[in-house]
């Protein structure tokens, strides 16, 4: 089909201004996303860093009336009611998701979890820190560090098994015919091979999760409680980044709130560098071609 | 040692559809034999009721016997030791993308539990020998992925990885058909060489393909066997009236 040359021209003019345009559009998307993240992070830069000192890290909170005093309890806690909640919700939240993609795909068991899922998922977190109040802490009656990682363990399996189950069903079946039509047992080829192959997405999916309840501070509030001595006893209330960041953050003291700010700072560097070390970790053995 | 596959009164199905009727024939040991027909009727989930993966389908089912050696595939044992001892190669190849060329081919014995590394060296490098395809990958052997590889050293990879479990019988199911011809050709000389160890039933959409490399040809329709003879008579004189219609491209 051959256009004539004025009309060639100005289509061709057109094209270059839609593409133009296009690009244009994806790189301030681009933007929109990365800006927030770089604002909050150079805001505490800015606001936190001067408060950041070796007492920081390795001080409890001071009394009121008394300078100084760090948040290493706290720093110490967040560690351990995520090292809890991971050791809940990352081998329940992987179980599920494989239940979901390998064995009862389209069961009515299968789509009433996922459902169920995506339930949990839109829970309000308080609503998570109130049930797990009355399921553990009311029973026991004492706040615990172990509720408050049950309670961070609960939020994370939704997230987990979602993305579990979908990058499953992307491993592609001739994989799976390739394992037991070598005699492998079905348990085994889902482990060592759909799994391992969907590996790369599915730890996404467990930083995803991780990360998302590393800084939550409402289902704590009535579980782990907080605490402003040393405890790493899971039976006994333990401090937690997020909620002494809250306390700070709302007491009258100019100190409390410079603190405040150099723990927000402390919260994202610590997520962000378990999220990258994990990363390197698991993505040290990829070999060259690999997909 | 390889032996002979003894089917008799073999039905299969998919749900209600009736893909295979009355099935019967005996595949010789250490010949191949060729499987061909027009697209759905019914050759490949023949092949794969041998090693038992058509029941991987949820809503598949077969009855009848097949025998390979003295052994009753569907009533003596398990599935998957079945799939031991019946090596399968697909139609596109299929090699663990995570994996090393070096995992792909000893996965068959690892994921079984084996962990000897001097024995895995060995049957790694015999497999790929016999693959023929050592030479060309031999220096990148734990430093490449399966999939990194060209598509004809990829299915060459497949057959190395049936190969290293040992098997008596090797299934292909049209494993050129998603190859260029030089690759083909590499493949049609293995399946020659390895006749001579194994039973090879091949799987083949390509006449020509069939008439080089297999002694004995069967030819399906609509789910039946229509015809099982020597690869030379069935190109040359068939017996039935419509064999001699597909061979000659009147349909299919």
């Amino acid at each position: 089909m051959a256009l004539p040359q004025k009309s060639r021209k100005a289509n061709y003019a057109w094209r270059m201004f839609a593409n133009h345009m296009a690009t244009g559009l994806a790189v301030l998307s681009t933007i929109l996303v990365v800006a927030p993240l770089i604002a909050i992070f150079v805001y505490l830069l800015y606001k936190g860093a001067s408060s950041l000192n070796l007492a920081f890290f390795t001080k409890t909170p001071a009394p009121v009336g008394e300078s100084g005093g760090g948040m290493a309890n706290a720093i110490v806690g967040s560690g351990i009611l995520l090292a809890l909640s991971s050791l809940l919700g990352v081998p329940v939240g992987i179980g599920a998701g494989i239940y979901l993609s390998e064995f009862g795909r389209g069961g009515k068991l299968a789509n009433f979890v996922r459902f169920t899922a995506d339930v949990l998922n839109g829970v309000p977190s308080i609503v998570m820190g109130i049930s797990i109040y009355s399921l553990i802490v009311l029973p026991q009656k004492h706040f615990s560090a172990l509720s408050g990682g049950v309670a961070l363990g609960v939020m994370m399996i939704p997230t987990i098994t979602r993305t579990t189950e979908e990058m499953l069903l992307m491993v592609p079946n001739a994989i799976r015919e390739a394992a037991l039509g070598l005699g492998v047992p079905n348990w085994r080829s889902v482990l060592s091979i759909s799994l391992k192959t969907a590996s790369p997405g599915v730890i996404t999916g467990c930083m995803l999760a991780f990360a998302r309840v590393a800084g939550e501070t409402a289902p704590l509030l009535f579980t782990a409680f907080g605490n402003q001595f040393w405890s790493a006893n899971i039976n006994q209330p333990i401090a937690a980044l997020p909620l002494q960041i809250y306390v700070y953050a709302l007491s009258p003291y100019d100190e409390w709130h410079r603190l405040a700010w150099a723990g927000a700072l402390v919260l994202i560097l610590l997520i962000v560098i378990s999220v990258s070390l994990v990363r390197y970790v698991t993505t040290r053995g990829v070999l060259k071609g690999a997909s | 040692m390889s032996v002979g596959i003894e089917v008799s009164q073999f039905n299969a199905w998919y749900g209600s559809n009736h893909a295979l009727h009355d099935i019967n024939l005996h595949i010789p040991a250490n010949q191949a034999t060729a499987l061909i027909g027009p697209s759905g009727c019914g050759k490949s989930t023949f092949v794969r009721c041998i090693n038992r993966m058509h029941e991987t389908n949820p809503i598949a089912r077969a009855t009848g016997t097949i025998r390979i050696g003295d052994l009753d595939i569907y009533s003596d044992v398990s599935p998957v030791e079945v799939r031991r001892r019946i090596g399968m190669v697909f139609q596109r190849p299929n090699p663990f993308p995570t994996m090393s060329i070096y995992d792909n081919v000893a996965s068959g014995l690892r994921l079984n539990g084996f962990r000897n590394r001097r024995v895995l060296d060995e049957v790694v490098e015999r497999s790929l020998k016999h693959a023929a395809l050592f030479d060309e990958v031999k220096d990148d052997l734990k430093k490449k992925s399966g999939a990194s590889l060209s598509g004809g050293q990829q299915q060459r990879l497949c057959i190395a990885r049936a190969l290293a479990v040992d098997p008596e019988v090797l299934l292909m199911d049209e494993p050129a058909s998603a190859l260029d011809p030089v690759s083909t050709a590499k493949i049609e000389d293995l399946i020659f060489q390895l006749k001579s160890q194994y039973t090879i039933v091949i799987v083949t959409h390509n006449m020509q393909q069939a008439a080089r490399v297999a002694e004995r040809t069967g030819f399906f329709l609509n789910g039946r066997l229509v015809e099982f003879d020597s690869t030379h008579k069935i190109f040359t004189n068939p017996g039935d009236k419509r064999t001699e219609d597909y061979i000659t491209g009147r349909f299919g």
